[in-house]
């Protein structure tokens, strides 16, 4: 790496469902935040990168943002769309070719858990035709085997959800903004066993943008200055190592595999040169409740069944040891998949830069958070985990 | 019987195979790969037998490409039936993702014996499941 790179502007689209804009409005609504928030004009971006899932190319944008000549690249790789969207716009500063780079994901989805074409995964016709190929029931699967393990509670699955709620009623952006009791989640309808409806996130829309700049550039903006910006320490997409579980797959080994998760996560650190007892806040993925508490093990912030204890000691709430999921994550925000991930880098460089209002969360020392991990997964078994430093 | 969900998914014999595939490797893969992917693969019957390696349900209607209750052109949630599901561990082979049936929720624990089986799915077809053992005086019987 020959440049540090900053995020010197951040934008976002409230996620949820807004009927009156598509799913790529909701991406140009987000750029324009952010290159306000940068003090920029679209005619300073030198290159963009940016994609949805189910909300089509991004690059159509510059009909609306103007005609300005700049490549733009349309990434699409799933869940890890805006991570890959903000690796290559990193990679462009890094490299030292660009000054100023933009990253934008966003997306809209029909309403009710997503749907998969079994040949788009190169699986047979009837691990769809039998009602087996549902995101939602990997990931009751993998908590399942998980609590008989580890000892883990459905108290605690309730609790993550109750944190979610509760942390999302604070945020501007968040879609589900109201809180929800402990017992009205455990008593609600079961969609997965353990995991009952509002133990899961709803596909949803949303759009992020983050505008990055190499430090000469940030520099000449006065985007050094405290406040004004977040550093990207290091960013690290894997996708799976052998022997491991995923989501759809109806057969896996009986030898005990890596995670992508794991990989991801330790690759990040080393390169960041941090450890997690470093991080002072944390945006894990959450598409149902089960998925915050091994991601909590899985990227290295506690061992397998500690969980149970964080939980039941608030130990992740906004004024814990480790605050995750400040904005209320997927479960309060909704999956817009291609927007998803930034939405989580979003909402660290407003912890870091101090300007995350009611749910701004203090840091180790009183001043505010100095360090954010954020972390997502998705098929066919891939994470991204971006950690920042102010 | 109904017709197979897929004819080359389980093996015809009196007491049927979930069929696998065997890698060059010796690893055992599950379900047999296609296209080139099948290059030096050998078709492999899987065990009869397994443990419970986990399970969930299935409490909503799936959408497209499921072709069980409720999915049918005049049907829709109310006719859905809810079913459980699992991952089954043949020993030494490979874990399995399966239906469970003639159990319920109560019922299910982690490492309890599993038997193979084939079961109707809808109006037309069958597939394959696995069941709790049953006891050695039933088999007996």
């Amino acid at each position: 790496m020959s440049e540090n790179v900053y995020i010197i502007g951040a934008g976002i689209h409230p996620f949820g469902r807004t009927e009156e804009r598509s799913g790529r409005e909701q991406g140009v609504y987000a750029v324009r935040e952010a290159l306000k928030d940068a003090g920029l004009e679209w005619a300073d971006m030198e290159c963009a990168y940016g994609g949805s899932a189910a909300a089509g190319n991004a690059d159509i944008m510059v009909n609306e943002l103007g005609l300005t000549s700049l490549p733009f690249t349309n990434v699409a790789n799933g869940c890890a769309t805006g991570g890959s969207a903000l690796v290559a716009a990193q990679q462009a500063i890094a490299s030292g070719m660009y000054d100023l780079a933009l990253a934008v994901g966003f997306d809209k989805h029909p309403r009710g858990a997503f749907n998969a074409k079994p040949s788009d995964y190169g699986l047979p016709e009837w691990y769809g035709q039998t009602g087996m190929m549902l995101t939602t029931q990997f990931f009751a699967l993998k908590i399942q085997r998980y609590m008989q393990l580890h000892g883990i509670s459905r108290t605690t699955l309730g609790r993550v959800a109750e944190k979610a709620f509760r942390n999302g009623a604070k945020a501007p952006h968040a879609w589900r903004r109201s809180e929800i009791d402990l017992e009205t989640i455990m008593n609600a309808p079961m969609i997965n066993d353990p995991l009952t409806k509002f133990m899961f996130c709803a596909p949803a829309e949303g759009g992020v943008a983050l505008i990055l700049a190499s430090e000469k550039k940030a520099k000449e903006l006065g985007a050094l200055e405290p406040g004004k910006s977040a550093k990207i320490a290091n960013i690290a997409v894997r996708t799976r190592p052998p022997d491991s579980f995923e989501v759809f797959q109806a057969g896996v080994s009986i030898k005990e595999g890596g995670k992508p998760t794991v990989v991801a996560s330790k690759a990040a650190f080393e390169g960041a040169g941090i450890g997690p007892d470093d991080i002072e806040v944390a945006q894990l993925q959450d598409t149902e409740s089960g998925a915050e508490i091994m991601h909590m093990a899985e990227n290295g912030f506690c061992a397998d069944g500690d969980q149970e204890e964080w939980l039941a000691n608030g130990w992740s709430n906004l004024d814990g040891k480790l605050p995750i999921n400040t904005d209320g994550g997927c479960l309060a925000c909704g999956e817009p998949i291609g927007a998803s991930g930034l939405r989580q880098i979003y909402e660290n460089v407003e912890q870091l830069r101090g300007r995350a209002g009611e749910r701004q969360v203090a840091g180790r020392d009183g001043s505010g958070p100095k360090t954010g991990y954020s972390h997502v997964y998705g098929a066919p078994g891939l994470s991204a985990v971006a950690i920042l430093e102010r | 019987m109904g017709q197979k969900i897929d004819p080359d998914l389980w093996s015809d014999d009196a007491k049927p195979h979930l069929m696998g595939g065997r890698l060059p490797s010796g690893e055992i893969v599950f379900p047999m790969p296609q296209g080139d992917a099948a290059k030096d693969v050998e078709p492999y019957k899987l065990s009869r037998h397994g443990t419970l390696w986990s399970w969930t349900s299935q409490g909503f209607l799936p959408k497209e490409p499921y072709e069980g209750p409720g999915s049918g052109p005049d049907e829709g949630p109310p006719d859905f039936v809810p079913f459980l599901l699992g991952y089954v561990e043949l020993p030494g082979e490979v874990i399995v993702e399966s239906r469970i049936v003639d159990a319920t929720l109560d019922d299910l624990t982690l490492g309890m014996p599993l038997e193979f089986c084939i079961v109707p799915f809808n109006a037309t077809h069958d597939t394959y499941a696995f069941r709790p053992m049953r006891s050695a005086q039933e088999k007996a019987a």
